[in-house]
This record gives C-alpha cells, sequence and structure tokens, in this order.
C-alpha cells in the first residue's frame, strides 16, 4: 500500500475526507498527514468544521467519504472504543459520579490493564494532582479539571491525544499557564497532540503546526512563523494577526522581484512571496503587517500622503490609524522607543517598509475574508 | 454554529451506534401497557356511550344501536353538574394561583439557604393521604369544629348556620388540595429567571411593579400555564371535595358519572357523560395553551 | 414598622400559605392522640392508646397492607416500563416520536374518573371482577405516564458529552450504558419511583371504581369518614407523613453531604 509506505507507524493520516449534515457540507475533501509526535493544531472560526473533523478521528462522528488511518491501520469505521485514539473535550466531560481517581482509572479499567493503581498514581503526579484523587470533579476549580481531562486521555498512552478547545473554559491568565503546562506534557509523554481552537494566539504558542481551515477544508498548513510571515491567502493573513491588504496592478518584474503599481506608488514584492503568481493578469493584493511598517524611516516601499485619524496606546507599542488618498485606512504599530511619540492626530506621514516584508496575494479574493469572524466566538 | 452543532448531535455515533430496533423494543412493553389499558378502555367506552337498555330489561345489560342522541340525554341531563363542574374548577384554579404565586416567589427569590427544606415543606401535604386532608378539613370546618365556633361566637356565623355542606367549603378543599400542583411549576420557571434580568429592569427605570407585569411575570408564564392545567383537570373531575365538603345542590359532573355507573347501573349515560367531560378538558386545554404561546406542557 | 412590612410583606405572605398547607395536617396529628372512644369528631383528651395500638380499628391496617402491596408492585411496574420509554425517547431517534410524546400525555390530561370509569367498563365487558390485580394494572396505567416525565427530565439534563467520553475511553455500548449513563440517571429513577409510589397509595377515585370489594387506605377513610375516621388512620396517615419526611430530607441531607466534602 502506497500510503503505509509513506507514513511512519503512529502518523495520522486523513484522505479525502468529507463529512455532510444534510445539505451543509461541514468538511470537504479534507486531505493532511500528522507526523507521529507532533503538537498539530487545527485553527479556524467556529463552524469551520475543525471540530467534526476531530470528532471523525475520534469516531464519535461517521465520515460520510474518505478515509482516516493511523500508520498502516485504517480506523475510518472503528467504534470510539476500538481506536488508539483518546480526547480532551471542551468542558472536559468528567464523570461527576466518580472520584478523580477512578476518573482516570477508566480508562485503564475498560481495557482490562492490571497495575491501575500506579498508573494512575503515576499520571497523577504529572499534573500535580495527586492529593485530590479522592475527590469528586464538582470539588474542583476549572484548572483543576483540565488537567483531569488530560491525564484521564493520557494515561492510556493512546497514539493519538485530540484536544477539543481544552482550554477555553479558562480564564485567560489560567489559560497561558496551562498552555505552556500542556506543551510540557507533550515533549514528557512524547505523544502525538491534535489540537482544536479558534484562538491563533494559542495555536501559534502550543503548535508546531498549524493547519487554518475554514468553511471545511484547509487554507494554508506550516510552522506558525511560516503562517504569520507568509500568508497564502487573504483568510490567513487576517485571521492570524492583522495585515494591511491594499489593491494594486502588476506592472512587470525587475530581476527576481516583482513590481507592483499601488495607487501610483511603486511596490516591490520579492518573487519568493509572490503568492498570486498564477493571476497576474488581474489585479493583485499586495500585503504587510503593521508592525514592519515605519512611519519614520525611509524604506524602499513606501506609500504617501496618509493621514492619521486615531492613535492607540497599547503599552509595548502604539497603534496608528492612518487614512490613505484613495480613503482605505492602514494599521501602524510603532515600538515605544521614542521614535514616533511626537505624532498626533491629523498629522500627514509617509508608510515605509522593506521589501522583503510584503507579500502579494490573488487580487480577486474578498479583501475581508477572516476578519468579520470573531475568534472569541463558540 | 447553533445548527452544526445541533446537526452534529443528531448524526453522533454514540447515538447512531444503536441498533435501529432498540428504540421499539424499549417503547413496546410500556406502550403495550397504554394501549391495552387506556386507550383500549376509551375506545370501549366510546362503544358503550352508544347503547341502549337489552330487550330483556335486566339492570346492566345493553346492547350496541349507535344511538348518539345519548349524548344529548345525557348532557341536558346534566347540564348544571358541567356547569358547576367548570364553574368551581376555576375558581379553584384562580385562587390557587393567586396564593401560590407569592409563596413561589419567595421560594424563588428570598429564601436563601432554606430552599430546599422550603420546597419539600410544599409537597410536604403530599405526605399524607389526599382523603385525610379532605376529612380534616371537613371536621375543621364542620359544626363542631373551632372554625364555628369562633365565627359563632364572634357573631360572624347565625347560630343555626355553618360552613360545610356549602360551595364555600368545596372550593376551598379543592383550592386547598392542588396547591402544590400550582407551586410547583410556578417555582421551578421563576428559579430559571436570572436575577440579575430583574436588576437590569430597574436599571431601566421600572419600578417594581413595572418589572415584575413587564420581566417577571412573562417568564414565569411556562409555570403558570404548567400549574393552572396541573390544577384545572384534576379539579374539574373531582367528585370528593364535593361528597365530603359538599350538599345536594353542590354536586359536580364525577359524582354524576359516578352514581350513574354504581347506583344505577346506567352505563352509557356514565360513558358519554365521560366522553364529554374529556372532550371538554381537551379542547379547553388545546385553546389556552394556543393562547398563551407555549408548546412546553410536559 | 411599615417599612419592615411592606419589605417582608412577601415572606410574611408565605408564612401564612405554610400555616393553611400544614392546618389539616397538624389537625390529622392532634386528633390522633385523640381520646376519641366512638367519635373522633370532636376532642375527648389526650391518649397514646392509639399509637400503642394502630390497628386497633377493624379493617384498618388490612386497608393499610392492601394499600402498600399495591403501591409496591404498581410502583416496580410502572417505573421499569416507564424507565424504559423515557431512554427510548431521550436518547434514540425514531420514527413516530410525536404519536408516544402524544400517548404519554393524553393520561395525565385525562381526569382520574373516566380513566377508572373506562377501565371498568372494560373489566366487565370481559368479564373480569374489579379486585386486587385490576387495581394494580390502572395504577400502573396512570403512573407510567409520570415515570416517564421525571426520567427523561434527567435523560435530557445529562450531557451527551460523558457518554461520548466514556466510548472514548474504551468502554463499549454496554459499559457505558452501566457505568456512566444508569449511575446519572439513577436519581432520576429513584425519583420517579417515589412518586409513583406515593400517586399509587394515595389513589381513591380511580381505586374505587376498579378494586370492587377490596378496601385500601384511601377508600378506608372515604368510607368511613361518614362516621368520622377512627383515630387509628390519623396514626397512620401521621406515620406515612413523618416517614415520607424524613426519607426525603435524609436524601437531601447526603446529597448536599456528597457535594461538599
Amino acid at each position: 500500500m502506497v500510503d503505509a509506505a509513506a507514513s511512519t507507524k503512529g502518523d495520522l493520516n486523513l484522505t479525502n475526507l468529507v463529512k455532510e449534515f444534510g445539505d451543509f457540507r461541514a468538511v470537504d475533501d479534507l486531505s493532511l498527514l500528522i507526523p507521529e509526535g507532533s503538537f498539530f493544531a487545527l485553527l479556524g472560526p467556529s463552524g469551520c468544521g475543525k471540530t467534526t473533523t476531530l470528532r471523525m478521528i475520534a469516531g464519535l462522528e461517521e465520515p460520510t467519504s474518505g478515509k482516516i488511518a493511523i500508520g498502516p491501520t485504517d480506523i475510518t469505521y472503528a467504534k470510539p472504543y476500538a481506536r488508539p485514539v483518546n480526547t480532551v473535550f471542551q468542558n472536559y466531560a468528567l464523570f461527576p459520579h466518580l472520584t478523580i481517581f477512578e476518573n482516570v482509572a477508566f480508562g485503564l479499567r475498560r481495557r482490562g490493564i492490571k497495575d491501575v493503581k500506579e498508573q494512575v498514581t503515576k499520571v497523577l503526579e504529572l499534573v500535580e494532582l495527586g492529593h485530590l484523587a479522592g475527590r469528586k470533579p464538582v470539588q474542583l476549580s476549572g484548572g483543576q479539571q483540565q488537567r483531569i481531562a488530560v491525564a484521564r486521555a493520557i494515561v492510556n498512552r493512546p497514539a493519538l491525544l485530540l484536544l477539543d478547545e481544552p482550554l477555553g473554559a479558562l480564564d485567560l491568565k489560567l489559560r497561558r499557564q496551562m498552555q505552556i503546562e500542556l506543551k510540557w506534557i507533550q515533549t514528557e509523554v512524547g505523544l502525538t497532540f491534535v489540537h482544536v481552537t479558534h484562538d491563533q494566539e494559542e495555536a501559534m504558542t502550543m503548535a508546531d503546526t498549524i493547519a487554518v481551515m475554514n468553511e471545511g477544508r484547509i487554507e494554508q498548513m506550516g510552522t506558525p512563523v511560516e503562517l504569520y510571515e507568509s500568508p497564502r491567502t487573504v483568510f490567513v493573513a487576517n485571521f492570524l494577526g492583522q495585515s494591511n491588504l491594499v489593491k494594486g496592478k502588476v506592472e512587470g518584474t525587475s530581476g527576481d522581484d516583482l513590481l507592483v503599481s499601488v495607487h501610483g506608488n511603486r511596490i516591490i514584492v520579492p518573487a519568493n512571496r509572490d503568492f498570486a503568481a498564477d493571476n497576474h493578469e488581474n489585479s493583485v493584493l499586495i500585503g504587510i503587517r503593521p508592525e514592519k511598517i515605519s512611519l519614520e524611516h525611509a524604506e524602499e516601499n513606501t506609500l504617501g500622503g496618509g493621514i492619521i485619524t486615531d492613535i492607540s496606546f497599547v503599552g509595548v507599542s502604539t497603534q496608528f490609524q492612518v487614512q490613505m488618498p484613495w480613503g482605505q485606512e492602514l494599521a501602524v504599530f510603532e515600538q515605544n522607543d521614542g521614535g514616533a511619540s511626537h505624532l498626533q492626530k491629523g498629522d500627514t506621514v509617509s508608510l515605509s517598509w522593506k521589501p522583503q516584508f510584503t507579500f502579494a496575494l490573488d487580487g480577486t479574493a474578498d479583501v475581508d475574508a477572516g476578519t468579520s469572524v470573531n475568534p472569541d466566538e463558540e | 454554529m447553533a445548527f452544526v452543532a445541533a446537526v452534529s448531535k443528531r448524526s453522533s455515533v454514540v447515538r447512531g451506534i444503536k441498533r435501529p430496533s432498540t428504540p421499539y423494543l424499549l417503547l413496546i412493553p410500556g406502550l403495550a401497557w397504554l394501549a391495552m389499558f387506556f386507550i383500549f378502555p376509551l375506545i370501549n367506552l366510546a362503544g358503550t356511550s352508544t347503547q341502549t337498555p337489552g330487550d330483556s330489561g335486566e339492570v346492566g345489560v345493553y346492547v350496541q344501536t349507535f344511538r348518539f342522541a345519548n349524548y344529548i340525554d345525557a348532557f341536558s341531563g346534566a347540564r348544571d353538574q358541567f356547569l358547576r363542574s367548570f364553574f368551581f374548577a376555576f375558581i379553584a384554579t384562580v385562587l390557587a394561583l393567586a396564593i401560590s404565586y407569592p409563596l413561589a416567589y419567595a421560594i424563588a427569590f428570598k429564601s436563601g439557604k432554606w430552599k430546599n427544606l422550603l420546597l419539600v415543606l410544599v409537597v410536604a401535604p403530599f405526605f399524607t393521604s389526599f382523603l385525610l386532608r379532605t376529612v380534616a378539613w371537613k371536621q375543621i370546618l364542620g359544626n363542631e369544629g373551632p372554625v364555628v365556633a369562633v365565627l359563632k361566637f364572634l357573631h360572624i356565623l347565625g347560630p343555626q348556620s355553618g360552613l360545610t355542606a356549602s360551595a364555600f367549603a368545596v372550593v376551598t378543599g379543592m383550592t386547598y388540595n392542588f396547591l402544590p400542583f400550582m407551586t410547583l411549576p410556578l417555582y421551578a420557571s421563576l428559579e430559571r429567571i436570572d436575577p440579575r434580568t430583574l436588576e437590569a429592569s430597574s436599571d431601566l427605570y421600572a419600578n417594581g411593579i413595572t418589572t415584575f407585569r413587564k420581566v417577571t411575570f412573562p417568564l414565569s408564564l411556562p409555570g403558570v400555564v404548567a400549574g393552572t392545567l396541573l390544577t384545572f383537570i384534576p379539579a374539574a373531575g373531582d367528585y370528593i371535595n364535593a361528597t365530603l365538603l359538599g350538599n345536594p345542590r353542590t354536586k359536580m359532573i364525577g359524582n354524576v358519572i359516578e352514581s350513574r355507573f354504581f347506583d344505577i347501573v346506567d352505563y352509557p349515560t356514565a360513558a358519554a357523560l365521560s366522553f364529554m367531560l374529556m372532550a371538554a378538558i381537551l379542547i379547553m386545554v388545546m385553546v389556552y395553551v394556543r393562547r398563551a404561546g407555549t408548546e412546553e406542557l410536559v | 414598622m411599615k417599612r419592615w412590612l411592606s419589605k417582608n410583606l412577601i415572606k410574611v405572605y408565605a408564612f401564612l400559605a405554610f400555616v393553611y398547607l400544614f392546618i389539616p395536617i397538624a389537625y390529622t396529628m392532634a386528633f390522633s392522640f385523640n381520646n376519641a372512644g366512638k367519635s373522633n369528631l370532636t376532642w375527648r383528651g389526650f391518649t397514646f392508646a392509639n399509637w400503642q395500638n394502630p390497628c386497633g380499628a377493624p379493617q384498618v391496617c388490612n386497608a393499610l397492607g392492601n394499600s402498600l402491596k399495591i403501591g409496591g408492585i404498581s410502583t416496580l411496574i410502572a417505573t421499569i416500563l416507564g424507565t424504559m420509554i423515557a431512554f427510548a425517547l431521550g436518547r434514540h431517534r425514531f420514527r413516530g416520536r410525536s404519536s408516544v410524546n402524544l400517548l404519554i400525555f393524553l393520561p395525565m390530561a385525562t381526569p382520574e374518573i373516566v380513566l377508572g370509569a373506562s377501565l371498568l367498563a372494560m373489566f366487565l365487558n370481559l368479564g373480569i371482577n374489579p379486585g386486587f390485580w385490576p387495581t394494580v394494572i390502572a395504577h400502573v396505567m396512570f403512573c407510567i405516564s409520570f415515570v416517564v416525565v421525571t426520567v427523561k427530565a434527567r435523560i435530557a439534563s445529562l450531557d451527551p458529552k460523558l457518554e461520548e467520553a466514556a466510548m472514548d475511553l474504551y468502554a463499549t455500548e454496554a459499559e457505558t450504558f452501566r457505568r456512566v449513563t444508569l449511575p446519572l440517571v439513577m436519581p432520576g429513577i429513584f425519583g420517579a419511583a417515589l412518586l409513583a409510589f406515593s400517586l399509587s397509595f394515595d389513589d381513591f377515585i380511580i381505586t374505587n371504581f376498579n378494586s370492587g370489594t377490596l378496601t385500601t387506605f384511601p377508600k378506608f377513610v372515604y368510607i368511613s369518614s361518614a362516621r368520622g375516621i377512627p383515630p387509628q388512620a390519623n396514626v397512620i396517615g401521621s406515620t406515612m407523613f413523618i416517614l415520607a419526611l424524613a426519607i426525603v430530607l435524609t436524601g437531601q441531607f447526603v446529597s448536599n453531604r456528597k457535594n461538599r466534602v
């Protein structure tokens, strides 16, 4: 078999996965290879199909078509209890009638494992909650319940651990702490983690690889740095962080660079960051992240004649809204190192940045894709 | 997203995994019981309702002649009792609502840590027999009881008059008996109200009365509907209060059906009256529920 | 004073409502200590005699025994059948669901006298004499709906994720039901059984139609009410009241303790 040859023992392989609910296509022809031992994040707004994908991997939902395999083993139609996959549920789903110990021991007992006590004690030590073994879930705080949910899953040493918005119910500070802890646990136990989230910051902090999903498909997959610095679609550019996207016309090339005319200004885009190469005859969108722009220093790429309409101070940086001559508002983040502190509302400024930070996207795409979705929505 | 969640719930493997015959296997024994001992008797009763006395003239022997005029005869013979049943039940329901609403409100919003204990106390009367309680009322309100003695002493009641054997006593008994049926659903719907919505209302310039009229009461409507139905339905069919606390002029439709059945052995009339009672209640319930705009009955 | 009253008006009102609720119960309890002699209508002095000999009045303990037997058997059958229906409604999708819901709702919306009369008419047509078993059949019939509604509410409040989690943790369908679903629904089933028992024990109208010459406790009270019920009936009523109150309060106390430490 080609698949089996291509993947090592524990890789998760999704092939042409489709899930339909009536007329609604939640997951649309999704193919994905998640290498063994990785921390993988499925990131997207609610309704993008990420949770459905996760539920199909867990066996809680049956695919309409396609294939799910772990290494050489096809598990597409295996019962949830007959696959080496465990889930950390959103809101944890701890059994309220069982003690913490029995919650963690549940999977071991069902599989008929001998040294239940030893293994449960060990995993409770790992999450530092050994002293709560005799309590009931309602007596634990949110953060403690979260750790028990993780312990209950990893004690089974599954080939794959699925995490469904595992930190969604925690407050911000606890969430940050748990992000680091989960990452540490993952390196400690060496399992493959597949993490579903709508929080881009969470995905970027924890995962080695992120797949950004939208409307049942994967928009782009890569390391957090790749996705942030080189977004290949408007959706990714907007959903991960913030981007300024301005329409322009391709004028030609100069060496390895693409030359784009943007409202009369010439903007240089390195050829390896031209993600609209097959559609040059129409307009392209040139993109630049707000923190890459300088209002002080002149660089090769410049858009002039902007008027500052709003300034907000956010501690590490100051965020400017600048209205361009063609009416569009662009965002600029300046480090608070004293450079731009004299600027005031109403000042006229030029926006400058190094060409290497510019990227070009397909100009026919909707400029607002990925912005209207509220990332905090459940 | 709610849509996706709803659909995904429906098709979830955990539920879907079970064999399609499972629900029917679970349903069959219970539904068979209801079919045999609820539906079939009603059909049988429908048959009885159009029978006429047999040729032999023997008491209690009837033959099927499809005489639908039985219904007209039965109704014209018991019109007063019919109307009285619904009138008494209506008064008892209104009184029960008036007593229960503040009680349920106090338990839901003002009872603090005593909430559970008070709820137990509301259902506590059910822990003694319905009949014992009714008999107790009969004796408390009776001519030899303390209430009459006090009222006579104060000259509120004349020396020859009493409280029992009257419409007043029947309605009092009915109100009392179905009070917990009213209080519990009211409490359940009041308890679900987030107190912050009441605070929001007063923050938005509504005074106490307006808050109650525009926020509290509309939100508790499902409880009002459930409570009034749970009170009205058994009250309309009740005949124990009328028997123990009433007089011949306070007889209700239940009394008529019972005596037709047992004393006169006139099964067709009893059957026809039963059907009319059931139909009248079902129609009233449907109209009422539709007007109140809640579908959540049970 | 006026301020206090307007602030606490609702509490005063609630207190009065409770007084109203408990008057007949207090009366029943008080008269269980009445040195009644022939008639228990008026107070004739305090005695423990009725409590020392609760079966002293003819028939009363026989009637109580019948009620307990009918209640026990009816509760058992109705709880099993009703719980099965509740699981079918709460955990399965099937055709004809709304018809089932209607069939469950109808007996609760039908006046008891109609239920009792129609059953008796059928038994008579089939040549079955009213008595113990016809009464049990009738009680099961009207208890099923209440069991279904109570258990279904409990099932509906159960997070389906818990069952998914169990299956995710290697529990088969049967194990999931036994280890997770059933223990979590159990309080609902227990509550439904208590409700069924109290409905059965307290029923008079349907019983009166279908029990023939068999006497149950409510029937005994009804029949003897004309002459004034014997104080032994008050003793039994008071005992049932205290017992039920104790069961419920203990249950609450235990579940409170469980949730705390």
